[in-house]
């Protein structure tokens, strides 16, 4: 391990999401994590986390930032409410923060559509979990033609909702659809979530329509889609289109799935992995780029 | 048993200007609504909700666009009523607190909160904030043919927590029967005692809309649903025209003027369903008997249609894979599947 190449991180929270993020950090070659904190002495996440060789404390962010040497990266896995609290913190002190949480306090960022564009930024959003699923679609398409509206319908398994997500229903509408527009490229955005609790549970299922120009050129459009599979996949492998693009006379549907990677949540949870796959890609490229930048 | 209050039995919801938005494709026009709401109010139907057939915030590609603004037709219902509280459903996950706001300041005075009926938490937050307006609350349970009486109690108890005032057995698939009913009416009741009242939904698409909501009645129901000519999703709602008479002759006062109602189903409403009432069609049958979420009956028979395959077939398919109210959007899934299937097994 070259210290050079490997930078130091954390993540804060030790719930489901931390813990699968976790697993998807250790195969990392550039990120060294390092640090796992949480609120919870007897949480499960940071006895795995030890079991690991990172080293945790119950103390949260209070003890990451007195430790003599500081991660570069945190990976923020606990709430908007907290993460507003944190990221001040970690601004003064020079570290770069990852946010999985609804705060949205940086820019939102989809590693395939808007990544490379926001790696200055001193904090990331990535939206929502069916943001990262569907944005990459929408902006497939407006990469293609202009699109005055689009509308996706993500479908996840009632087991995968937790109550963070449940309580805060509308956020995940209105951030979708604000991102929709923001970074999908759509001029008009609307989201939608449906939580089925059929068993076994359905594995995570998107629907993404964009209405078209009169006179677009199909085939591009399809070719563009079919591209973003192949970016979404290369790290989010169990991402893919259930069948080709679908096109009426004023609209394309994309129809997608989610099977997550199964690193510490269900594969079912595509909806919990692909956030937690795109929190790494994102951490990813901002390590290289902090490398370049201290070789420059 | 039981009454609504001093002057009514069972309080009575009609839902043709919401539920009635399915069978139109949310066509409505601000006349319609006019005439319907102000004919209504003068029958005696005490509330009447209006809104996009999947609630307020519905209009999109998935469900159908809005002909005319929801907003505008909301409106236009509180101008033409005298007595009559208007409604407006919600969905969350589909629509926001930003539009039961919205639906407060056009003068709506209750809000129905529906989610399907293991998922009432998602609807917590929308309680509440009608509630802080100031407005009546109803919770919907739906699909509840799909779980069993315990369940939908403890999922009733949360809703109440919340802030709602009556929750719903909310049979959007027609699938309920008879005892079915009066088991789930009764186990709510018993559950929420004095904390909140127990409703109930009804469809037709096994012809026991006006039966289900008399048993349910009798199992401790005070709010119920109907619609004139059954004008609804699916093959419709229970008739108004003969609930009202039906319930005056068994001794329930419901405040509606039975002969007036015959008078608005036929002189008002009817006129507007000139391509066609809704119906017990195959299709209607399918889901009543497959358990599938009612409105999404047009969306099958375009799909069917688009494809080339049996309506009836993607009904099944929509029962099977368990899907549940709001996910119109795996229709086009489920028709473009049989389609490959077909020609795979042609070739």
């Amino acid at each position: 391990m070259s210290p050079a190449s490997h930078v130091p991180v954390a993540i804060v929270g030790s719930g489901n999401i931390g813990t699968d993020l976790m697993e998807k950090l250790r195969r990392s070659e550039r990120l060294d994590l390092r640090w796992m904190v949480g609120v919870d002495p007897g949480s499960p996440g940071l006895a795995r986390a030890r079991r690991h060789g990172v080293e945790t404390s119950a103390e949260g962010v209070d003890w990451l930032l007195a430790q003599r040497e500081r991660p570069a990266i945190v990976f923020e896995a606990t709430s908007a409410a907290v993460h507003e609290k944190n990221a001040p913190r970690y601004r003064a002190a020079g570290i770069r923060a990852v946010d999985l949480t609804p705060a949205a306090l940086g820019p939102y960022v989809v590693p395939p559509v808007n990544l490379r564009a926001h790696l200055d930024a001193p904090n990331l959003n990535l939206v929502t979990c069916g943001g990262q699923a569907t944005l990459p679609m929408v902006y497939a398409v407006t990469r293609v033609v202009p699109v005055a509206y689009a509308e996706i319908v993500a479908t996840i398994a009632s087991a995968s909702a937790g109550p963070g997500t449940r309580a805060n229903i509308d956020e995940f509408t209105k951030t979708t659809a604000r991102a929709i527009e923001e970074v999908g490229g759509a001029a008009r955005g609307k989201a939608i979530i449906i939580l089925n609790p059929a068993e076994p549970p359905l594995i995570m299922r998107d629907t993404i329509l964009c209405t078209l120009p009169e006179g677009a050129d199909r085939d591009a459009v399809s070719a563009s889609i079919l591209e973003m599979e192949k970016s979404v996949q290369s790290y989010v492998p169990g991402y893919r289109l259930l069948r080709e693009p679908q096109y009426d006379d004023e609209k394309v549907a994309i129809l997608v799935e989610v099977t997550g990677a199964g690193d510490f949540l269900p594969p079912y949870a595509g909806n919990l992995d692909i956030m937690t796959a795109a929190a790494a890609r994102v951490g990813e490229e901002l390590a290289a780029a902090l490398h370049a930048g201290s070789t420059r | 048993m039981k009454a609504f209050s001093a002057d009514l039995d069972v309080r009575l919801t009609e839902v043709s200007l919401r539920d009635g938005s399915h069978h139109i494709r949310h066509q409505f026009t601000a006349e319609q609504v006019a005439a319907v709401a102000r004919a209504l109010d003068q029958a005696g139907v005490p509330v009447i909700e209006v809104s996009h057939g999947d609630g307020l915030g519905g209009s999109s590609l998935t469900y159908g666009r809005s002909r005319t603004d929801e907003r505008v037709l909301i409106a236009t219902a509180v101008a033409n009523v005298k007595r009559a509280k208007i409604a407006s459903l919600i969905l969350p996950g589909v629509g926001t607190s930003d539009d039961i706001r919205a639906a407060a300041d056009l003068g709506v005075g209750l809000i129905r909160v529906a989610t399907h009926c293991t998922e009432a938490d998602i609807g917590a937050e929308h309680f509440h904030v009608a509630r802080s307006l100031g407005l009546d609350t109803a919770g919907f349970l739906m699909m509840a043919h799909s779980q069993p009486p315990e369940v939908l109690a403890r999922q009733a108890r949360i809703m109440v927590d919340a802030g709602c005032r009556c929750v719903y057995v909310t049979d959007s698939a027609g699938a309920l029967i008879l005892e079915q009913v009066a088991d789930r009416v009764a186990t709510l009741v018993a559950e929420l005692g004095d904390d909140a009242m127990v409703g109930f939904h009804g469809h037709e698409n096994l012809a026991l809309g006006v039966a289900n909501t008399i048993v349910a009645i009798r199992a401790g129901a005070v709010q119920v649903d109907a619609s004139a000519r059954r004008f609804g999703a699916g093959a419709g709602n229970t008739p108004t025209e003969a609930l009202v008479p039906v319930c005056e002759k068994l001794g329930i006062r419901t405040g509606v003027d039975p002969l007036r109602m015959f008078d608005v189903a036929e002189d008002v409403v009817l006129p507007i369903l000139k391509d066609g009432e809704p119906a017990l069609s195959r299709l209607a049958l399918v889901m009543g008997y497959a358990g599938v979420y009612s409105s999404f009956l047009k969306h099958a028979y375009r799909a069917g249609e688009r494809y080339g395959v049996s309506g009836a077939e993607i009904l099944m398919r929509c029962g099977q894979r368990k899907l549940v109210g709001g996910q119109e959007d795996q229709i086009l899934d489920i028709a473009s599947e049989l389609a490959a299937e077909r020609t795979a097994a042609n070739g």
